[in-house]
């Protein structure tokens, strides 16, 4: 187990350390570096750290890897299945390959960058996380997006951000279309800054000048009720 | 109405109701949102009875002979299973549909009589964490509030996959109830009317959800046990895969089941009822050798130690509590009858849960309202009502020679409508007929 007193780099080694192990050494750990090996496409890798630690995945994981990050740095060398960085809180998850299906759900804070492409529902539910995709990003980007940034330097598939909420959408590329209430939006000097950080964050090069924003439309917000008892009421009073 | 007045009878396809329905739907254009669950008359457990001892079964003394009441929940499973010392528990509402003193109230009620009580949609409040001793932290499609702290401070986890009240059918809360507080627990702007997903944003069928909890247990450290909820679609088939999943236990909400605000549509038209839906819950468990292994809880419509005792009867574990509870703290009660007749309804008929008007201050994020309900007393009363729950199901255990309530079996019983006979799948009273098996 890592002490937490230097700057060592522990390498753990998934063909003769069961998941159940790996996770319960990074929960105890305080700091540290952490390399793991043969993930193999193994599920709930890494799932659930809270200290300020390093861990690198040397390989392809399977769902949910980082699941939960509350602190740390979680780095998937390979490619990432569903719900990578999954209610992440704050830290950083970076997946130097492609990420499949619901890449950073509900994610509250910290970032999510992911080099290669995303698939569908990137970003869904997504409440303050801030996700950079390298590529493309499949259908239903952003559903539901209550708060936070996703930045796509590739395109964007069909019905991005649907009923979406107060979370804020960057597309360099090509947008096939957009969901239920989300309309593009002025690209102002504030959204130009906060493009640039992210980029710088998440060590990607881009012209923020070449993005288009998106966000909410606002009229899902409220149920519009045609009442038509008040409107008589109101004509004739 | 007959005689000189036939010409003038009331229509039983468009009768008064019906018509009043449609004038408002024309009016406003959309469709009618209430809480409270289902109105329409549904078999329930008032159609079965027991049977008694006789001949062939011999009573236990009412008030002397033992007769157990606990549950376990997640023995051999997590590392701090539920001791629960009753088989009652309390359904999952949340901070924002229900005020911060109702939910205080449920915890003291649940903790005096030593059982669980359910956070909701909208995340855990450090006053319910504070004031239950047992509480199961459920883990929704909307994940409004989600977080690792909390999930660690939880005693069980509850996967809610479906609801009684709207299987198939997301969350919603009204903009009248969003205060700052419940935005921000959601992470919403103030004042919108919210609808929560019905679908989960990660997992999307039943091998992604033996994943997901999978994903949970590594979280917590294999800490508490996972429970799955079901709204009663198809309990056969979803109990099924929840078990397979990896669930703990399996909660089986009937379409009796209470909501804070749905659609009317949804409320009275979508799923069955809780007494069809607890024999098929039970046979997918025995097929899988997972009956009394895996715990299945029953919900929907649960009002009396006669409900309870019947459902254990059938093969449940527990049964959980909603709407009983509510009405335990206060909700629908007569001394208000002023202030419902203010609103337009009367005490017993109160169903408007959504629009944050509550006179009992139970189901409302208005600060005046929610003080008028003092925490203490309505948990007392909410104790004093679980502890007659109790005492009644002990009765009827005890009067069919049960030395524990989860001796009951469907042997005890007999229906009394062949319908009831059909679906809880016991004879019809008097014959040894059960409808569709023989």
């Amino acid at each position: 187990m890592n002490d937490g007193t230097s700057a060592t780099v522990t390498e753990i080694d998934m063909r003769n350390t069961s998941l159940r192990d790996l996770n319960r050494q990074l929960h105890e750990a305080t700091s540290g570096h952490f390399v793991v090996t043969n993930p193999r496409g193994a599920h709930a890798v890494a799932a659930g750290i809270d200290s300020d630690i390093v861990v690198e995945l040397r390989g392809s994981v399977g769902y949910y890897a980082a699941g939960m990050l509350q602190r740390g740095t979680v780095i998937v060398d390979g490619n990432a299945g569903t719900g990578v960085a999954e209610n992440m809180m704050s830290g950083v998850a970076r997946v130097t390959g492609s990420a499949t299906m619901s890449a950073g759900a509900t994610g509250c804070g910290g970032l999510l960058v992911i080099e290669g492409g995303a698939g569908a529902r990137c970003g869904i539910s997504m409440k303050g996380l801030d996700i950079v995709v390298g590529g493309d990003i499949g259908h239903m980007g952003a559903f539901m997006a209550q708060a936070g940034n996703l930045v796509v330097l590739g395109d964007a598939d069909h019905h991005l951000g649907d009923s979406i909420y107060e979370a804020d959408l960057f597309v360099r590329g090509d947008v096939a279309s957009l969901g239920a209430d989300c309309e593009e939006k002025e690209m102002s000097a504030e959204d130009v800054d906060l493009l640039t950080q992210l980029l710088e964050r998440a060590q990607m090069t881009a012209d923020p000048g070449d993005f288009r924003h998106f966000g909410s439309a606002r009229q899902l917000y409220n149920f519009h009720p045609d009442d038509i008892n008040s409107e008589v009421a109101e004509a004739r009073s | 109405m007959t005689g000189e007045n036939w010409h003038q009878r009331e229509s039983y396809t468009f009768d008064r109701n019906v018509i009043a329905e449609i004038h408002r739907a024309a009016n406003t254009g959309i469709y009618r949102i209430r809480g409270f669950g289902a109105k329409r008359r549904l078999p329930t457990f008032d159609d079965l009875v027991f049977l008694g001892a006789s001949m062939s079964r011999y009573p236990l003394e009412g008030y002397r002979e033992d007769c157990g009441t606990d549950v376990i929940i997640g023995e051999g499973r997590a590392e701090r299973p539920v001791h629960l010392d009753i088989p009652i528990t309390i359904a999952g509402m949340s901070f924002g549909s229900l005020s911060a003193q109702a939910k205080e109230a449920l915890g003291r009620g649940a903790n005096a009589a030593g059982t669980s009580t359910t956070t909701g949609d909208g995340g855990m409040t450090p006053e319910e964490r504070g004031h239950s001793k047992t509480l199961v932290y459920q883990y929704l499609p909307s994940r409004y509030g989600m977080n690792p702290d909390d999930i660690r401070k939880a005693d069980a986890i509850e996967v809610v996959v479906g609801q009684g009240a709207k299987p198939g059918g997301g969350g919603m809360l009204l903009g009248q109830k969003i205060t700052e507080r419940v935005a921000e627990m959601r992470t919403l702007p103030e004042g919108i009317d919210q609808r929560s997903a019905c679908r989960h944003p990660d997992w999307t069928g039943p091998d992604d959800l033996e994943i997901k909890i999978l994903e949970l247990r590594e979280i917590v450290g294999w800490q508490v046990p996972v429970y799955v909820k079901i709204g009663a679609a198809r309990p056969f088939y979803d109990t099924a895969l929840a078990v397979k999943a990896g669930a703990d236990a399996v909660v089986v909400d009937g379409m009796q089941g209470g909501t804070a605000a749905t659609q009317d549509v949804f409320i009275e038209h979508v799923g069955i009822p809780t007494i069809a839906a607890v024999p098929e819950a039970v046979r997918a468990m025995k097929e899988l050798g997972a009956h009394r292994d895996v715990k299945l809880i029953v919900a929907g419509g649960i009002r009396t130690g006669a409900d309870v005792a019947k459902a254990l009867a059938l093969g449940a574990d527990a049964v959980s509590l909603g709407t009983a509870a509510l009405i335990a703290i206060g909700d629908n009660s007569p001394s208000l009858e002023d202030q419902y007749q203010a609103l337009g309804t009367t005490a017993g008929c109160w169903e408007d849960y959504q629009d944050g008007t509550d006179p009992a201050g139970i189901t409302t994020q208005d600060p005046e309202l929610s003080a008028r309900l003092d925490p203490v007393v309505a948990g007392r009363r909410l104790a004093n009502y679980l502890q007659v729950l109790t005492l009644e199901v002990q009765t009827l255990a005890r009067a069919n020679g049960k030395s524990h309530v989860h001796n009951l079996e469907p042997d005890d019983l007999a229906a009394l409508t062949v319908e009831a006979a059909a679906m809880a799948k016991v004879p019809l009273a008097g014959t040894s007929w059960i409808p569709g098996m023989g």
